[in-house]
């Protein structure tokens, strides 16, 4: 499958400390990608790296083949890389619709898509964002990246630290969301990886050890899952295993990943 | 009665003049992280070529002084302008080089302005009216507080509709919450930054024509004396909060009115205010409270 989104040997600091060391990896063009890792392996400097959020010491970020290493951030965004940060960052302050209107950005904001995907945010448009729970909180987030024609989206942990149910809604609107647009997803939540992505990209001490096409595949894998992600597949609570039977998928573990 | 009232109105008046330089402090440091210490310089230079230019035209003359406030507020934003795109921008985010370039840049621009208008300060005088007194509950009030008071309202009110009606102000607001994430929608945040430094100067030079009146002299300095009361103000209502910024002045300006009228400490206590604040409130009377874990 052809790449949307392809990273080489991006390496990037904060204050001076390196926190993604070498990273390689191609974003397919389709459907849900996960990004996975213990804690603190560099998943979301990666996405913040790619978006230069955080400094960039080497590597190139390339978007449909063009190099947009070099671009500021709102250049990037607005050449279609639309983002969902980690702890939503929804503008406290502003009014629900005001988040949605700083939004947009194309002729034809996609308005109607968002209000279909979440109707409870239409009837709080006019309430402050910071008084919203944490999972309107996270629509409004998703809302925002999604009022866009973008080419990839980049997720990051969308489901953290929400109820239940706002997990199932969260994972809802992003299969909805991925018939349009590829999504770059980081995601703990093992359950709602197997429940939406197709492919996986595993990071394991600031290096892609691991990629394959099929998700399930990789988190059925019991000595992959313990070794690269630092839990059992059985301690999981699996709520949906649509992904489980693969067919044709390719899986590729680094010599690095292979022998840690 | 009507020295309660003269230090009441005189004290909003002052207040009046601290806001015009703070709010724009204020907006600066709330969007981008810097404390501007050349915004002293802004209000000096709209104050003397303010008054250059109601010289010319004539300086007792209501022509003369609207055009002072107008060329005061255009000099300052001009400067302004200039400064953020030539200083401040090739800085961006190196927060402490902000700091030192800004405070060179005040120096200098103290240096520059007693070049040419010379170090003592330099007594003006407005239309005849402003220099004549209005009788309040027995407090003979100078008139040009009348001015100086309203005019302070409508650039409050102005700032506001524009923040809360128009898209900038909406950047605006959200990049002092959240800069990098306005940056992250595909907004060009830089653009924000000139238009808050411009309209900061704007006000600040509106300001310095303003202060000069309420204090009857320019001089090169009087953007300096000022400026420090104007962050003790900031610091007071809540960096970046422009109503704390407003409510702040007030609050400043009546209590040194009062304070110097009866102990002669108006300076101290504001100062001893500020340290109450900061041990009490550390984000300010309306700041942005810090986020704890």
């Amino acid at each position: 499958m052809s790449s949307i989104l392809s990273v080489q040997n991006l390496q990037a600091s904060i204050n001076g400390q390196q926190v993604v060391e070498d990273v390689t990896f191609d974003v397919p063009a389709q459907g849900i990608t996960a990004l996975l890792g213990r804690n603190g392996v560099g998943k979301t400097s990666s996405i913040k790296a790619i978006l230069g959020l955080i400094h960039r010491d080497a590597g190139t970020v390339s978007l449909e083949g063009q190099d947009i290493t070099s671009l500021a951030t709102h250049r990037i965004v607005q050449r279609g890389v639309g983002y969902v940060p980690e702890d939503r960052e929804v503008f406290a302050g502003l009014s629900v619709a005001e988040n949605l209107r700083l939004s947009e950005r194309d002729e034809n904001p996609r308005r109607e898509l968002v209000e279909s995907l979440f109707p409870d945010l239409v009837k709080r448009a006019q309430q402050p964002a910071g008084t919203l729970s944490g999972g309107q909180q996270q629509m409004v987030s998703l809302a925002r990246a999604l009022m866009n024609q973008n080419r990839v989206l980049l997720v990051d942990e969308p489901t953290k630290g929400l109820a239940p149910k706002i997990v199932g809604e969260v994972a809802e609107a992003l299969a909805e969301a991925a018939r349009t647009v590829p999504i770059l997803l980081v995601e703990q939540n093992l359950a709602v990886v197997r429940q939406l992505a197709a492919g996986a990209i595993v990071l394991s001490d600031g290096h892609v050890v691991h990629t394959t096409d099929s998700a399930a595949e990789f988190l059925a894998d019991e000595e992959l899952v313990t070794r690269y992600l630092g839990v059992g597949t059985a301690t999981e609570t699996s709520t949906e295993t649509s992904a489980q039977t693969s067919t044709q998928t390719s899986t590729q573990t680094t010599a690095e990943g292979a022998h840690p | 009665m009507s020295t309660i009232v003269l230090l009441l109105i005189t004290g909003l008046g002052l207040g009046a003049v601290y806001f015009l330089v703070a709010s724009g402090l204020s907006l600066i440091y709330g969007l981008m992280g810097v404390l501007n210490f050349a915004h002293g310089a802004f209000l000096t230079l709209g104050a003397l070529i303010g008054w250059e230019t109601a010289r010319l035209v004539g300086a007792d003359s209501w022509g003369g002084f609207a055009l002072s406030l107008l060329v005061g507020c255009l000099v300052g934003a001009l400067l302004a302008a200039a400064t953020e795109f030539i200083l401040i921008r090739p800085l961006y985010e190196r927060h402490i080089e902000q700091v030192l370039v800004t405070v060179g840049l005040n120096l200098a621009a103290i240096a520059l302005f007693e070049g040419v208008w010379g170090t003592d300060p330099v007594f003006i005088q407005g239309p005849t009216w402003m220099g004549m007194t209005t009788e309040i509950l027995g407090a003979h009030i100078s008139n040009d507080l009348f001015i100086t008071i309203p005019l302070a309202g409508l650039v409050l009110l102005g700032l506001v509709l524009f923040l809360k009606k128009t898209r900038y102000g909406m950047i605006i607001r959200a990049g002092v919450e959240n800069r990098s994430m306005v940056t992250a929608l595909g907004i060009d945040v830089r653009r924000a930054f000139t238009l808050v430094f411009t309209i900061g100067g704007a006000v600040a030079g509106l300001g310095g024509v303003l202060a000069s009146h309420f204090f009857g002299y320019v001089s090169p300095m009087l953007g300096g004396s000022l400026l420090i009361f104007a962050f003790i103000v900031t610091v007071i209502g809540g960096l970046g909060s422009l109503a704390g910024a407003a409510v702040a002045a007030v609050v400043v300006g009546v209590l040194q009115q009062f304070a110097n009228f009866y102990w002669g400490v108006g300076d101290f206590v504001v100062v001893i205010l500020l340290a109450v604040v900061l041990l009490t409130r550390p984000s300010g009377l309306m700041g942005r409270k810090v986020a704890t874990a």
